[in-house]
Parts: structure tokens; C-alpha cells; sequence
């Protein structure tokens, strides 16, 4: 390819410089929605949120964020049907990136609450659709992901629901709920520690350690998880033992002491939060990329290959980016609204949303991890946690998928074009 | 910049319904000051204290309009919002009320015969009592809130609410008492002072009943 020879470098760096922007998008924006329930709930300070993101959400970008990318590389576009103008894929990849990228802004600048995951698959669906032909988009799989963009929600409000529904029958409505929240505390962190444990296992080996020919069988992958999950309880235990019940608050509250056990369990789910956001959301800005360095190496589009890990870390790179440049902010406003959120509340809600992104990421589903945290807050308040909820978000929401689609395939169509005049 | 997740969580009407309960039966409890300047003949201190009552039932209809503008029908709330709307009506009379009898004892500067001084005092205490412990039940409402209104919490109100009724049972007994009492000696007072001092008891009376409703519509709350 002539054109891969001369340009190949430029197309490179821009590649590289708008995943980058579109990930610190992530970074500036998005992460503030998962931590935000954390700081809110005064579980943490918002230094210790973004600690707390940087290293996790790394991690899980790093570990498990190989197959929503994917899925965004080459799981949408049917690299066949461009089999003979590998050219095109790239242009509308960076197209893609530049739309999504430019859209996000704008719509964080009006405050309508969109998804990064909308924009960016409503990105290439649009350069897909019009700038190549309709055959050229995997249909079937549009209708899968757009269906989860409908059951994620569903199903993070049912486990939060169970969850926080446990935690009231356990816990809240008995006759010492201080002794019985230490005492069920840790199986709940078993739980954070063994989802993402699992998860690591059974996706993040396939890229990162690859090479190493590490293998493990599902058996032998349970089998860790419950042990690591072990050492989160046996941690999380050591950490509550600390805890003292304070007698003079708990007569204006019942619940002071706790939700100061509560707190502690918070610092574990926004950990898992934090994860499970980077393993789905890093892909948005990482897929593109990845699908411009394949052509670019190879010279053609159908050749399937595992994502470099360099360029997981490069969108890793941008989310921290974003959080320790502007995220902190957002974040600092959110905290002060969300006085809703006890620990309690809380840690449902996240727990919920974590688990169901994280799984979703696995299935290398990309799904919108604001859209599921605000699922799994409403099941929190079916389950009459939370004082008042406001309905209209819900209109909100819908309208900002109808929206955000097709203004991220109509920038994106306009920028493939502008891209295949000047290139060829 | 507006936020999905934040912008999820409409104003709470919990917290303000418990300091809008806080403030009704701080009205209440200033009668007590109020009676002794009466009883004492220091008009001076008993206008300061019913002026006190008054700024205090300003706050409370503040307050009361802030939380009914505050709950909108796309509001979803885990208790009914007719039963909240009730409750702070309730609450508010309770303002209403303590500063009524204040109003009127100020105004008309009503001197308590001797012979029954005592059965009023113990009258209003008994009155003003039932108020405090409708406001200890209502601090009960967002621990209620957080156990989702089952389990301990639940036997916790209740027994609130027995205690509540318990005591306006005792300020009726002595409603009843100052009644009898009164109408022994009322041949003596001049009639249209007479005709006031019945009100004002009616009102004290009110006051206890009001409050004991305020626990009633808390109870309605439980009952799913």
C-alpha cells in the first residue's frame, strides 16, 4: 500500500492523539459518574477517590479491557466487506474517535447526560453505514449491543435490589445491627475480591499474559478466586475490626456505627467500580486505535490479532490523564449532591453496577456504566432505601440515546468524507 | 454541569419533616416559659416568649411550603405523598395551635384563677409533653427509612406511639379535671373571661390531640 508507506506515521500519531483526547474524555467525565456515589456517601475523600481510580481503573483497563476492545476494533464493521480499501477502516476509525471525542464535550458542556459508549458506537455505526454501505456493519451484533444498553440497567437495579434487600433483613432490621453488620460485612467483600478475581482470570490472561503460556482451567480459576476473595474478607475483617461503636452518636442516628462499618465495605466496592468501569469504557477509546495500528502493520483489515498491550495502556494512560487534569472537579460537585447515598445504599448500588459491567466486559459488550449505575441506584430505591428519586433522569436518559446515536454518526460521516477527499 | 447519577436524587422530604416537627413543637414547649411570666403577672417576658412562638410558627410555614413545592408527582417516594402532605398539615397545626393559646392569653392578658392554677399548669405540661414525644417518633422516620419500615425499627415506633397516646390520655384526664374545677367557680368570674378560659383549655386540649394524630398518620406510614 502506497498510501500506508507515505502516511502510515501520521496516521499513527493522529490515532494516538485522538484516542488519547477521547480518553481522557473518559477519564474527565465518566469516572467522576462511577466514584461519585463513593465520595458522596462520605465513604472516602475525593483524594483518596482518585487514588483509588487510578490505580483500578489501570488495572482494569489493562487486565480485562481486551475484549470490548475488541468488539469496538472489529466487531462492528465487517472487515470483509473492506477488504479491498483497508484505507477506509482507518479514516472512519479516526472519524469516529474525532466525533465521539467532539460530542462528548459538547454534551458534558450542556449537561446532557450521555454515554461515552453511545457516541463512540453511534460513531462507527454512521461511518459504517453511509461511508462504506449498509453491509457493511454487523447488524446482528448492533441489535445485541443495543439491547443491552437496555437490560445493563436491568439487571445491575436487580442485584442492587437483592443486594441492599439482604443487607436490610440481615443487618438493618435486626435487634444489634452494629455486631450483625461486622459479622456479614466480609462476605460481601468475598464477593468483590472473587468478581474481579474471576474476571481477571478468565480475560485478562488471554492478552496480558499470553505470552507467558500461562493457562488455567475454569475449575483452577474458581479456585483462585475464592482464595483471593478469602484475603479481601480476611483484610476487610482486619479493617473492621477498628471499628468502634460510637454510643453518643448512635442516639441521634441508630445507624451511626453502622454505616461506619458500611464505609469500610465502601472503599472495597468503589475499588470494584473503578475496575469494572476501565475494563468496559477504556475499549472506546482504545478500540479505534487498535483497529488503525492493525492496518497499519498489516497492511490489510481481516487479520485478527490480539490487541497490543501498549495501546490498552496508552488508554489507561488517558483516563488518569483526565481524572487527575479535570475529573477531581466533576467529582467534587457530584460528591456534594449525593447526600442520598448512605454507605449502605451505596455499596448496593455500586456492587450492582460493578458486576453487571464487569460482565458485560467479558461478553465484550460495550455498555454504558453511568446508564447502569443509575439502574442500580433506582433498585436501591425500590427497595425503599432512598428518600426520593427523580423520575425525569429516566426521560433524560432516553432522550440522550436518541440523540447522542445519530449526532455521533452524522459528525462521523462528515470527517470520513472530509478524510477520503484529501487522502484518497 | 448536570449529572445523570446526581440529578437521580430528588430532595429527600424526610430530613425537612423532621425539622418542620422540631420547630412545631418548639412552639409547644415555649408555652411552659409563657405560662410561668403569665402566671408571675410579667407581661414584659410573656410578650417576648410570644413573640418567640410567632417566629418560630413563621419558620414552620416556611418550611411546610418549601417541602409541599419540594414534591413534585415525578417525585417516587417509598411512603405515599398524600401521607407525608398529611403529616406536615398535622405538624403544622400543632404551630398553629401552641401560638393561638399564647395569642390569645397575651391578648386578653388572662389571669388563671388561684383555685385552679394548678390543674392548669399540669394541664399545659401534660399537653406540651404529647408534643415532644410526637417529635421523638418522628425522628424515627428516616431510621424507619434506612430498614425499609420492617423489622426491630418497626416494635421500636410502636411502642413511640404507645407511649404517645399514653400521655394524651393523661392530658385529657386533666382536661376533664380543670373542666370540672372550673365549672364549680365559674359563677364567680366575670363570664366573658370565663367564656375565654374554656377556649383556651379547648385549645390546650387541641394541642394534645393534634399531636397525638401527628403519631396516628406516622403509624398509617407503618401499616403496609
Amino acid at each position: 500500500m502506497e498510501l500506508l508507506t507515505q502516511y502510515g506515521t501520521l496516521f499513527l500519531v493522529l490515532a494516538c492523539v485522538f484516542g488519547f483526547f477521547m480518553a481522557w474524555g473518559v477519564g474527565a467525565n465518566d469516572v467522576s459518574n462511577a466514584m461519585g456515589t463513593s465520595v458522596g456517601s462520605k465513604a472516602i475523600t475525593i483524594k483518596q477517590a482518585i487514588l483509588i481510580a487510578m490505580v483500578f481503573e489501570f488495572l482494569g483497563a489493562y487486565l480485562a479491557g481486551g475484549e470490548v476492545t475488541s468488539t469496538i476494533r472489529d466487531g462492528i464493521i465487517d472487515p470483509t466487506a473492506l477488504e479491498d480499501n483497508p484505507q477506509y477502516l482507518m479514516y472512519g476509525m479516526l472519524s469516529a474517535l474525532l466525533a465521539a471525542g467532539i460530542w462528548l464535550l459538547v454534551a458534558s458542556m450542556n449537561g446532557w447526560p450521555v454515554s461515552t459508549t453511545h457516541s463512540i458506537v453511534g460513531a462507527i455505526v454512521g461511518f459504517g453505514a453511509v461511508g462504506i454501505g449498509m453491509d457493511a456493519v454487523d447488524w446482528s451484533k448492533i441489535g445485541q449491543i443495543a439491547i443491552s444498553w437496555v437490560v445493563s440497567p436491568l439487571i445491575a437495579g436487580v442485584i442492587a435490589y437483592i443486594l441492599f434487600s439482604s443487607v436490610q433483613n440481615l443487618i438493618l432490621t435486626r435487634d444489634d445491627p452494629f455486631a450483625r453488620a461486622k459479622r456479614y460485612i466480609p462476605f460481601y467483600m468475598f464477593l468483590v475480591g472473587f468478581l474481579i478475581t474471576n474476571v481477571t482470570l478468565v480475560k485478562g490472561l488471554k492478552h496480558v499474559f499470553a505470552d507467558s503460556g500461562i493457562k488455567f482451567s475454569g475449575v483452577e480459576i474458581a479456585f483462585y478466586a475464592f482464595i483471593a476473595g478469602l484475603m479481601v474478607a480476611a483484610f476487610g475483617s482486619f479493617l473492621l475490626s477498628r471499628i468502634k461503636q460510637d454510643e453518643s452518636a448512635d442516639k441521634n442516628n441508630r445507624f451511626h456505627s453502622v454505616e461506619k462499618v458500611f464505609a469500610v465495605l465502601m472503599v472495597f466496592t468503589a475499588c470494584s467500580m473503578a475496575f469494572a468501569h476501565g475494563s468496559n469504557d477504556v475499549a472506546n477509546a482504545i478500540g479505534p486505535v487498535a483497529a488503525v495500528v492493525g492496518v497499519i502493520k498489516s497492511g490489510t483489515v481481516t487479520a485478527k490479532s490480539i490487541v497490543p498491550s501498549w495501546i490498552l495502556l496508552l488508554g489507561a494512560l488517558g483516563i488518569v490523564a483526565g481524572l487527575a487534569t479535570y475529573g477531581y472537579k466533576v467529582m467534587a460537585t457530584i460528591g456534594k449532591k449525593i447526600t442520598e447515598l448512605t454507605p449502605s445504599r451505596g455499596f448496593a448500588a455500586e456492587l450492582g453496577a460493578a458486576s453487571t459491567v464487569v460482565l458485560a466486559s467479558a461478553a465484550g459488550i460495550p455498555v454504558s456504566t453511568t446508564h447502569t449505575l443509575v439502574g442500580a441506584v433506582l433498585g436501591v430505591g425500590l427497595a425503599r432505601g432512598i428518600g426520593a428519586l427523580n423520575l425525569r433522569v429516566i426521560g433524560g436518559i432516553f432522550m440522550s440515546w436518541l440523540i447522542t446515536l445519530p449526532a455521533g454518526a452524522i459528525m462521523a460521516i462528515v470527517f470520513f468524507l472530509i478524510f477520503k477527499a484529501v487522502f484518497g | 454541569m448536570k449529572n445523570p447519577v446526581s440529578e437521580l436524587f430528588g430532595k429527600s422530604p424526610i430530613k425537612p419533616l423532621q425539622e418542620h416537627m422540631l420547630l412545631a413543637a418548639n412552639c409547644a414547649a415555649r408555652l411552659d416559659v409563657f405560662l410561668t411570666a403569665t402566671l408571675n403577672g410579667d407581661w414584659q417576658e410573656a410578650e417576648e416568649t410570644y413573640n418567640a412562638i410567632r417566629e418560630l410558627e413563621h419558620q414552620a410555614d416556611h418550611l411546610k411550603r418549601e417541602l409541599r413545592l419540594n414534591m413534585p408527582n415525578s417525585l417516587f417516594m417509598p411512603v405515599p405523598r398524600t401521607d407525608l402532605l398529611d403529616l406536615i398539615s398535622l405538624q403544622d397545626k400543632v404551630a398553629n395551635i401552641a401560638r393561638d393559646i399564647a395569642g390569645i392569653m397575651l391578648g386578653r392578658r388572662m389571669v388563671v384563677p388561684t383555685a385552679i392554677e394548678a390543674d392548669f399548669v399540669d394541664l399545659l405540661t401534660s399537653s406540651v409533653r404529647v408534643s415532644e414525644q410526637a417529635l421523638v417518633a418522628i425522628n424515627e422516620l428516616d431510621e424507619l427509612l434506612e430498614s425499609g419500615f420492617k423489622g426491630r425499627e418497626i416494635d421500636i415506633v410502636f411502642e413511640m406511639i404507645r407511649t404517645l397516646d399514653d400521655l394524651e390520655k393523661d392530658a385529657d384526664r386533666s382536661e376533664r379535671e380543670i373542666r370540672h374545677k372550673l365549672l364549680a367557680i365559674e359563677k364567680d368570674i366575670p363570664p366573658i373571661d370565663a367564656m375565654f378560659l374554656y377556649k383556651v383549655i379547648d385549645n390546650i386540649g387541641e394541642l394534645a390531640n393534634t399531636s397525638q394524630r401527628v403519631g396516628s398518620r406516622l403509624l398509617l406510614l407503618l401499616a403496609r
